[in-house]
């Protein structure tokens, strides 16, 4: 585990005012979904989750085949599909884009795809203007952070946070009434949605049999960064892929209510193509990247892959004990939560961060509330073993790797186990009738002290269960 | 007629929590079974699965398979545990077509104490007195691998002069999670006094559980505290008159 995860999450735990932002604005997501979700208010809830999985799971083991099918229809439309297989290939390709029209203000609409490969970063650094319109994510390009949730990027700023960044950013006066502030956006936003000449968004699904993406969103303004400027460009994993335009319904019940409680977001925005001739509006020229970016690496392991399922509703985050209190920001990439935990390794390698899959007390609340059905903690278990396989050298690890092996020989010898056991009964503090709150050495071993940092220990009993059974 | 039942007492009880494995039997015998420990148990190996050690998490397993082939039915006094032999062992050994077939035989014999009392013994009612006003921590595995939600609080609601008072929420995760408790101390430290404040908030002075590990890390932060709520496993709670 590295230092750096480790310190987020300590100073995470810390600070207070964070805690309690992150533990209300989590909690109101979580019970507004059971709300929604339950039995009187959605009799086929639990069907809709199977019939999404098996939608999914369908659809991740055809990929191939709907992915050419759907560029196939975009095309027919007047579209254009280019694949990318990595941060590098997606940013230049809008550079090159960029170049060739001359275009100069890019207005973006909410997009994890794109902050997972740096867009905005790398655009800027090439001197293009890339805007948030999402308001949160607007919020958190003024204040150079990534986002802090999958669905509410700005989950844990309040609106105090927020008038600080506007004061500072945009030079108007202290707002802290939140309406006005989303109407100093709004100012802002308006005008960069007119002068744009290319709009980026994401997509919540690409529809195969129709070249259709699909964009849910509860602002509007990634229907006008669709439709405003001349050009659009749909960013969006290979894995969003689905057979029929009909399923769309399935996961349109599900990702609204799973995501914030409501029963259909706002806009649901089907856009396939191009302007058509006679057609009043719309872009002139309609792209969708298809980015790899580590995803077809997840495809030859059956149980694995069904990480590609998510469709980013963000509700395994706000029922996770671990997220409410660590956060978005201590996940060492783009992707927090339990979808961060079991894509992260996955798409960058275990190494990246090999404490990320045991930063949980696999308490299943994750895949209890996934509208697809990810068995999260089964990834996170399997994932656990990758870790365990590939890191050998590591000093902490040879300790433990020693202590499971004496584990396992101590639990295949009885005798020994009983004996090692009234050992160390016989030499821990007896706690003097209550519980143990120190140890001395030399039974004051690190998981021990772990322990002891926050919790009392149970006092040795006199006689474990075996010898007890045997006397009585 | 069926009537014995071999304890899977588990290590923790074993070394830690005897009391909790000796109320599991008392219940038992009262309710007329005949009581068989296999004296060659251990270890599930969930430790070692949990920590990502396949290999020795594949040998405790073997062992397990070895010692209670033989029962008839096996009655844990642990809803982690159970759910490790019946929902993790298959998946060790899923290259071992062998193996595999004698998990499966096994598992469906294997049984947490509260839903063996109420599916198996067929009882909800077994004559117990506790005068306490007591409160109900769902453990993660028990509920959400094993689907237990209802047996324990049937139980409770039959035990004379026991008030339960439902905590919000009650299957949230008290923070233990294995080894997660040590190598995530701080973290795992925060949710078990999230877990607390919310048992407080009832007003109930001991705690209920099924999971001798949920009742540790929750007795252990309670003390550390300086909390007089005590917690108590559920078989205790039954075998009280």
């Amino acid at each position: 585990m590295s230092g750096e995860f480790d310190q987020k999450i300590h100073q995470t735990l810390e600070d207070a005012n964070l805690q309690l932002a992150i533990y209300t604005a989590t909690g109101r997501l979580k019970e507004r979904r059971i709300e929604v979700v339950a039995s009187e208010a959605l009799p086929d809830y639990q069907e809709l989750r199977t019939q999404a999985n098996a939608l999914k799971k369908h659809a991740i083991e055809n990929l191939d085949y709907y992915l050419e099918e759907f560029e196939r229809n975009v095309t027919a439309h007047g579209g254009k599909v280019v694949y990318c297989k990595d941060a590098t290939e997606v940013s230049d390709f809008v550079l090159s884009l960029a170049r060739e029209k001359g275009s100069r203000l890019i207005v973006k609409s909410k997009s994890m795809t794109t902050e997972e490969v740096d867009l905005n970063e790398r655009l800027e650094h090439h001197g293009l203007e890339s805007v948030e319109t999402d308001l949160g994510e607007y919020i958190l390009q003024l204040a150079h952070e990534k986002p802090y949730h999958i669905v509410a990027p700005a989950l844990h700023k309040t609106r105090y946070d927020v008038a600080d960044i506007f004061e500072k950013n945009l030079h108007v006066p202290r707002e802290t009434v939140v309406e006005k502030q989303t109407a100093i956006a709004r100012a802002v936003l308006r005008q960069k949605f007119l002068e744009a000449d290319i709009g980026i968004s994401g997509a919540n699904f690409l529809v195969a049999d129709s070249g259709a993406v699909v964009i849910i969103e509860n602002e509007g303004n990634a229907r006008l960064t669709t439709t405003a400027p001349k050009i659009h460009i749909a960013v969006a994993g290979i894995e969003k892929v689905i057979p029929r335009a009909q399923d769309v319904a399935t996961f349109l019940k599900l990702l609204a209510r799973s995501a914030t409680g409501q029963l259909l977001s706002v806009y649901a925005s089907f856009l396939s193509g191009p302007r058509r001739p006679g057609e009043v509006d719309g872009p002139e020229e309609f792209y969708v990247v298809l980015v790899d970016n580590g995803r077809t690496k997840l495809l030859p392991d059956k149980a694995k892959r069904q990480s590609l399922y998510c469709i980013r509703c963000g509700a395994c985050l706000n029922t996770c004990p671990v997220y409410r209190k660590i956060g978005g920001h201590s996940f060492p990439w783009v992707y927090s939560g339990p979808i961060g935990a079991i894509i992260t390794p996955q798409f960058m390698g275990v190494s990246h961060e090999p404490g990320l899959p045991f930063a949980s007390s696999l308490c299943g609340a994750c895949g209890e509330v996934c509208p697809v059905k990810i068995d999260i903690p089964k990834v996170l278990l399997d994932l656990r073993s990758d870790v365990k396989k590939t890191e050998t050298r590591e000093k902490q690890n040879r300790l433990e790797k020693l202590a499971f092996k004496a584990f396992a020989w101590v639990v295949t010898h009885p005798r020994i186990y009983e004996f090692l056991g009234r050992v160390a009964s016989s030499m821990a503090p007896s706690g003097n009738g209550g519980w143990i709150r120190s140890v001395p050495p030399p039974m004051n071993l690190a998981p021990v002290r772990a322990w002891l940092s926050q919790r009392d220990l149970p006092p040795p009993p006199s006689k474990s269960f075996r010898e007890m059974w045997r006397r009585r | 007629m069926g009537k014995r039942v071999s304890l899977f007492v588990t290590c923790m009880v074993d070394q830690l929590f005897p009391k909790v494995g000796m109320a599991m039997a008392g219940v038992l015998e009262r309710l007329g079974y005949e009581i068989d420990f296999p004296e060659d148990q251990t270890c599930c190996g969930q430790p070692a699965f949990n920590s990502g050690y396949r290999e020795e998490a594949r040998a405790a397993a073997r062992h397990f398979l070895k010692v209670f082939e033989a029962c008839e039915q096996i009655v844990a006094p642990s809803g982690s545990c159970t759910s490790m032999v019946t929902h993790h062992f298959a998946e060790l050994f899923h290259k071992e077509p062998e193996t595999l077939a004698r998990v499966h035989a096994l598992e469906k014999r294997v049984w947490e104490f509260s839903s063996f009392l109420t599916e198996v013994a067929g009882v909800e009612d077994v004559g117990a007195r506790f005068e306490e006003v007591v409160t109900f921590h769902d453990g993660c595995h028990a509920l959400r691998e094993l689907g237990i939600r209802s047996a324990p609080r049937r139980l409770l609601a039959k035990v004379r002069g026991l008030e339960l008072r439902e905590m919000v929420p009650a299957e949230e995760c008290c923070g233990f999670g294995g080894t997660f408790s040590v190598k995530f101390a701080e973290l795992s430290g925060a949710m078990a006094r999230t877990k607390i404040e919310a048992i407080v908030k009832t007003g109930a002075n001991t705690v209920v559980s099924l999971d001798p590990s949920c009742l540790m890390q929750i007795q252990g932060a309670l003390s550390r505290a300086g909390s007089g709520i005590r917690t108590m496993h559920l078989a205790e709670v039954l075998a009280s008159r």
